[in-house]
Formats: structure tokens, C-alpha cells, sequence
């Protein structure tokens, strides 16, 4: 072991693990924020999956499991994610 | 007319019925006749926390369904005279409790005594919505961890719309934050959501902070609510919190951590550093 391994080791030992209470916190008021405004909203996602199939079928034959709507809360705004698999058109 | 107050989490396992037992003990030795109802039907336990499991004949049901009547169900306290119980039922399922029959068991309740104390189930089925309906003070308990955190800031929202005070217009109900099984040592570590980092997200007026305690324990085992412990931290925190309900001005214990100078400064210096 090197002598910049050993120093390292031993101010390792004195350096604290990341504060979990932190992350804890960020995540707390994301979710949060995003619930105060929607909890009384119906969950629209599976009806806007339907949706947007049964648009996508109307100009390509794809299968039901072709389309996965994904949405990610963030801080502020959240991310729709729409991921669809198109059949190899030759 | 009696005040209704709601002891509620969302959470199980945070401490309400511990809190609703040393509530109701600490308004009655002030002097205030108080009743405390156990909202959870089928799975009793104010009945344990208050020592007067032997002595239960009816239940909140018997007296809902008029098949006994309210003074024969009410259990009297051991220690204090002014401190009656009224247990939840053991055998029958949830939806034995009624808005009609509540209301009336509350109404004629609120004739003689001056604070009723609904110890709320978990959850947020009936019983729960039931517990919280006619109360004029929400005591939400939450413990410095995020799903318990989160289920709070669901159930302020539910006290918000979903009470009658709401659904009348009438002034909203006062609620009160009570932050139990609370550990400075691990909040100084950063191990434990800190008294302001859920003060911060939760934002209502903070009732008290219980600190983890062992005589938490002690005093369901023996059915002695915690409060009359007053050697203990959590028992004096008890106090302090009733004492701040009726309004005193009582200074925050049990939020620092306790230990050696030493310590103390060496932390000062690493947040200075960071």
C-alpha cells in the first residue's frame, strides 16, 4: 500500500458518510409537492396510454406492449416519457 | 360545549394512542373533565396504554348500536376522577361505526365533559375519516422519518376538506404538529429528518417534540400513560406539549442533543468548515 493509499485510508476514517437526513429531505419535498397538487386528480395514465395506442395504431400495426408511458416527478416539473417500438418497416 | 380533538398519523406505529392516552390524562389532572374515545374498532389498545383493559364491559359500538348506554360504557380512569375512557369494540368489523351514531355518542358527550380526545385509527377508512369529522384541533404525530412524514402531509390535506368544519365553511380546525420518537443524537449524525427540516415541509405550528424514550415502553407495559412518568424525558415532554395546548408559553426541551462540550464544539467546527 502506497503512502498516499494510507493517508487517504486514514482521512477517510475521519470524513463522515454522506448525510442520509439530506436525501431524505429532497425526496420528502418533491413528492410532496407533486401530491398536494394532484392527490384529488383521477390517475390518467393508463386511460392516456389507451390513447395514444389506439392513435398510433390508426398509421402503424404495433402491439399493445409497444407503448410505455413513464412519468418522473421532479422538483417543480415532471417528465412524461413516451417510449414506443416501432416494427421494422422494410 | 365540549372541544374535540383528533390525535392522527396516517402512519401506524408513530404513537397516537400513546399520545392520545397522555393527552387525555394530562388535560384531565389540570382540572378539565375529559373523555378519550379509541376510534379503532376491532383492534383495540387505548383500553391497554390506560390500564383499564379488565375493567371494559361495552364498547363505543354497544352504545352506537343502543345496546348500552353511553355511562355504562364509559370507563372511569384509576388515577384521575375527571378521566373517563370509552373503548373501541374488539370483535365487530370497522364499518360498525356510523356518522349518525358518532355524531350522537360526541353530542351527548360534549353536554358534560370539556374535552373529548378521539384517538384515530391508522389509515384512512372510516374509522379514520369518522375520528377526525367533528374535531375542532387536529394533533398530527409524526415520527422524523419519510413515509410517516409523507402520511401526515396526506392526512393535513384530508383535515382540510374531508371534516365538517370544512364542508360547513366554518373556521378551519387548529392543527398541531407532534414530533415523537425524536433522537438529537441521530439528527446530529445526519442520520434523522431534523424538528425543522419536517417542520419545514409539513408547515403547521409545532405542538412538541417527544424525544425516543424508553419510558415510552415502560409505561404500555405497566398501562400507566407515559405522562405520569414526570421523571422521564418523554413524560415531561408530555407535559410540556398539554401545557402549550392551553395556550402557556413553554420553551422547546429535547431537540439538542445532550453530551459533552467536547462533542459539541468539534461539530460547531465541522459545520463552520463545510
Amino acid at each position: 500500500m502506497s503512502l498516499s493509499n494510507k493517508i487517504s485510508k486514514i482521512l477517510d476514517y475521519f470524513q463522515r458518510p454522506e448525510k442520509t437526513s439530506r436525501c431524505a429531505k429532497e425526496r420528502l419535498q418533491i413528492i410532496i409537492a407533486h401530491e398536494r397538487g394532484s392527490h384529488n386528480k383521477p390517475d390518467y395514465l393508463a386511460a392516456l396510454q389507451q390513447d395514444l395506442l389506439n392513435v398510433i395504431t390508426k398509421y402503424v400495426a404495433i402491439d399493445r406492449e409497444a407503448v410505455k408511458v413513464e412519468l418522473e416527478r421532479k422538483e417543480g416539473f415532471s417528465v412524461l416519457e413516451l417510449n414506443v417500438t416501432l416494427p421494422n418497416l422494410e | 360545549m365540549a372541544k374535540i380533538i383528533v390525535i392522527t398519523s396516517g402512519k401506524g406505529g408513530v404513537g397516537k394512542t400513546t399520545t392520545s392516552a397522555s393527552f387525555a390524562v394530562g388535560l384531565a389532572s389540570r382540572g378539565y373533565k375529559t373523555a378519550v374515545i379509541d376510534f379503532d374498532i376491532g383492534l383495540r389498545n387505548l383500553d391497554l396504554i390506560m390500564g383499564c383493559e379488565r375493567r371494559v364491559v361495552y364498547d363505543f359500538v354497544n352504545v352506537i348500536r343502543n345496546e348500552a348506554n353511553l355511562n355504562q360504557a364509559l370507563i372511569r380512569d384509576k388515577h384521575i376522577r375527571d378521566l373517563f375512557i370509552l373503548p373501541a369494540s374488539q370483535t365487530r368489523d370497522k364499518d360498525a361505526l356510523t356518522l349518525e351514531g358518532v355524531s350522537t355518542v360526541l353530542e351527548e358527550l360534549s353536554k358534560t365533559f370539556d374535552y373529548i380526545v378521539c384517538d384515530s385509527p391508522a389509515g384512512i377508512e372510516r374509522g379514520a375519516q369518522l375520528a377526525m369529522y367533528f374535531a375542532d384541533s387536529a394533533i398530527v404525530v409524526t415520527n422524523p422519518e419519510v413515509s410517516s412524514v409523507r402520511d401526515s402531509d396526506r392526512m393535513l390535506g384530508m383535515l382540510s376538506s374531508k371534516t365538517k368544519r370544512a364542508e360547513e365553511g366554518r373556521d378551519p380546525l387548529t392543527e398541531h404538529l407532534l414530533l415523537t420518537r425524536y433522537s438529537p443524537k441521530r439528527v446530529a449524525r445526519g442520520d434523522m429528518l431534523s424538528l425543522s427540516d419536517v417542520n419545514e415541509i409539513l408547515a403547521i405550528p409545532l405542538l412538541g417534540v417527544i424525544p425516543e424514550s424508553q419510558a415510552v415502553l415502560r409505561a404500555s407495559n405497566s398501562g400507566d400513560p407515559v405522562i405520569l412518568d414526570k421523571e422521564s424525558d418523554a413524560g415531561q415532554a408530555y407535559l410540556d406539549a398539554v401545557a402549550r395546548f392551553l395556550g402557556e408559553n413553554v420553551p422547546h426541551r429535547f431537540i439538542e442533543e445532550k453530551g459533552n462540550w467536547l462533542k459539541r464544539l468539534l461539530r460547531f467546527k465541522e459545520k463552520e468548515i463545510s
